[in-house]
């Protein structure tokens, strides 16, 4: 089965182009990252995939139905930066917030859904923290609340803007298990990763970007010299070098870590 | 100008009553909206709003000839929405940003309702003081409806309807309002087009405007659109208590304004923003969440080294 499908999918902000027709095929039951520098449109794709983004030109079929009639299937995760962190909502308001696609905006929010909600808590480890305002807590326990409202979604499809992004090893790693987790329970799930040395580990398929498709499929076989330096361009040996650097220095980690 | 101060006779307990109540069913159903407009960053949007219903109010006043005809919500709500497309229009299809798009929509609206007053103020009722400053004194002059042996002033009944039912329409709308201020695009995928809510947000604005219109005028509006929920945030974590505590800042302003007013001798809107701009400031520096007292106590606390307190854990 085809979890989601887009046929020369076309973004421009204000007449500049900003994701070219995109033309993908991506199967279920995989984790996907979608990799690409800076200014390559990953957010843009799953924006548009969500509808977030008005796409210009092409379309999006989500489980074999236009994006429209699958929304309630499809949990997206914001990226950290999009968020008002100050906001007057607890651990506990995000996560129920994950439920209410299916509940619907006018039913109450009853016994069914803070069970979700609290058991997607407890699943990423911040249940102790349900009654904190969300402004209270370290980037990683915000980011594992945003996957404790992705799961509460109970989608079949995950997409995630930048996941990782701020967060320190131990999120980190917490993020990637549960991730495999929503995998081998045959649900798709496509991150926005911008960390090529971990993305090699961490994902099944890399869909490589650079305004227009460079190059989809299994890591494998897409993890090449060639493709990455097609994506990257002359950026790739500034990148390749500090990638060796900070693996020769143990972090295995590109961007700098987030204070707790 | 101001009858309080004027007549300088004793008033009745009943028209401090009134006024009490027609203040605060204004600033309740302000309250409510306002919260969220501070909640969505979008204070200035409500301060256009609410000086670009003034054409569509005097268009409709001009039209029936009364201040406390539904027609003039209608013709409120309509200009106030047309002042949000042109903000959107004029942002969205020039280089010109929004804070620059608000301010050139509002004042022209405005001025345009000034305008239309200036045209026929000499053959209408209608006092651009009035309507810059607001009268809830004027209330005795209108005609009384009866209900369960109490007498009542029509304009009052209209505020209590629109105040009521601003408040159970955020009641009603609270989850969309809720996921769509915190997180759009959530919202989106939900089907709640943040396009939708903003415009409807946009609506209620523009209804309750209108009655805040009468009560504190043009200028004063924006106090009680903001006021209540910027002092509630202050001193509450989560929303729902926020809006309880705004609704409370509207009681006691209001209250605390007439009781001013009366005591100074001053206009009722007026006073009534005074206090609550009072009560504002009693968050700002007492606010048990982010008052400035509670910070440096905070500061203190952590700076004795101790124990160490941190945010986070």
């Amino acid at each position: 089965m085809i979890a989601l499908e887009t046929h020369d999918l076309t973004v421009t902000y204000r007449k500049r182009p900003v994701l070219y027709g995109i033309d993908v095929v991506i199967p279920e039951g995989n984790l996907i990252g979608i990799v690409g520098p800076n200014g390559a449109g990953k957010s843009t794709l799953i924006k548009a995939v969500m509808g977030v983004v008005r796409s210009t030109g092409g379309w999006v079929k989500v489980f074999g139905k236009p994006v429209k009639e699958s929304l309630k299937r499809i949990g997206y995760v914001p990226q950290r930066e999009s968020i008002d962190w100050e906001f007057p909502v607890t651990v506990m308001d995000v996560a129920l917030m994950g439920t209410y696609g299916k509940l619907g905006p006018f039913r109450w929010v009853g016994e069914e859904q803070r069970r979700r909600a609290r058991e997607a808590l407890e699943r990423v480890g911040m249940l102790p923290y349900a009654k904190r305002q969300i402004g209270n807590l370290s980037g990683g326990q915000q980011q594992r609340v945003f996957l404790a409202r992705a799961l509460a979604q109970d989608s079949d499809l995950y997409l995630m803007d930048e996941p990782f992004a701020g967060v320190d090893a131990a999120t980190e790693s917490a993020i990637v298990e549960l991730l495999k987790e929503l995998r081998s329970q045959g649900k798709t799930v496509i991150v926005v990763h911008h960390d090529l040395q971990s993305a090699r580990e961490y994902f099944d398929m890399l869909l490589l970007l650079n305004m227009r498709l460079v190059a989809f499929g299994p890591t494998a076989e897409v993890f090449t010299t060639e493709l990455l330096q097609k994506t990257y361009g002359g950026r790739l040996t500034i990148l390749s070098e500090m990638a060796e650097k900070a693996a020769r220095e143990g972090t295995g980690k590109l961007h700098p870590k987030n204070e707790p | 100008m101001d009858l309080l101060a004027a007549t300088d006779i004793i008033i009745p307990t009943k028209l401090l009553v009134w006024f009490g109540l027609a203040c605060f069913f204004t600033a309740l159903g302000c309250s409510q909206v306002g919260t969220f407009l501070v909640m969505r960053k979008m204070s200035l949007v409500g301060d256009a709003i609410s000086h670009s219903v003034l054409p569509g109010i005097v268009l409709a006043f001009l039209v029936v000839g009364t201040l406390d005809s539904p027609w003039l919500l209608i013709g409120a709500g309509l200009s106030g929405v047309l002042a949000t497309l042109l903000i959107e229009l004029i942002h969205y299809r020039s280089r010109i940003k929004q804070d620059a798009a608000i301010g050139i929509s509002f004042t022209s609206l405005f001025a345009l309702g000034v305008l239309l007053i200036g045209l026929k103020a000499g053959k209408v009722d209608l006092d651009p003081d009035c309507v810059i400053f607001g009268q809830v004194e004027y209330l005795q002059g209108y005609p009384r409806v009866e209900w369960w042996g109490l007498e009542f002033p029509r304009p009052l009944v209209s505020f209590a309807v629109v105040g009521v039912s601003a408040t159970v329409v955020v009641a009603v709308l609270y989850r969309i309002l809720l996921v769509s201020s915190f997180d759009p695009s959530l919202a989106a995928s939900y089907g709640y087009f943040p396009a939708v809510v903003q415009l409807v947000l946009m609506g209620l604005t523009s209804f309750v405007v209108v009655s805040a219109f009468q009560a504190v005028g043009a200028i004063l509006v924006i106090a009680l659109l903001i006021l209540p929920g910027a002092t509630a945030y202050l001193c509450a974590n989560r929303l729902p208590m926020i809006l309880l505590l705004a609704g409370v800042h509207a009681l006691l302003s209001s209250v605390g304004g007439v009781w001013l007013a009366l005591s100074l001798g001053i206009n009722t809107g007026a006073a009534v923003v005074l206090a609550g701009g009072g009560l504002f400031t009693l968050a700002w520096l007492f606010g048990p969440v982010d008052g400035v007292v509670v910070r440096l106590w905070m500061r203190r606390r952590a700076g004795e080294g101790r124990e160490p307190v941190s945010a986070c854990e």
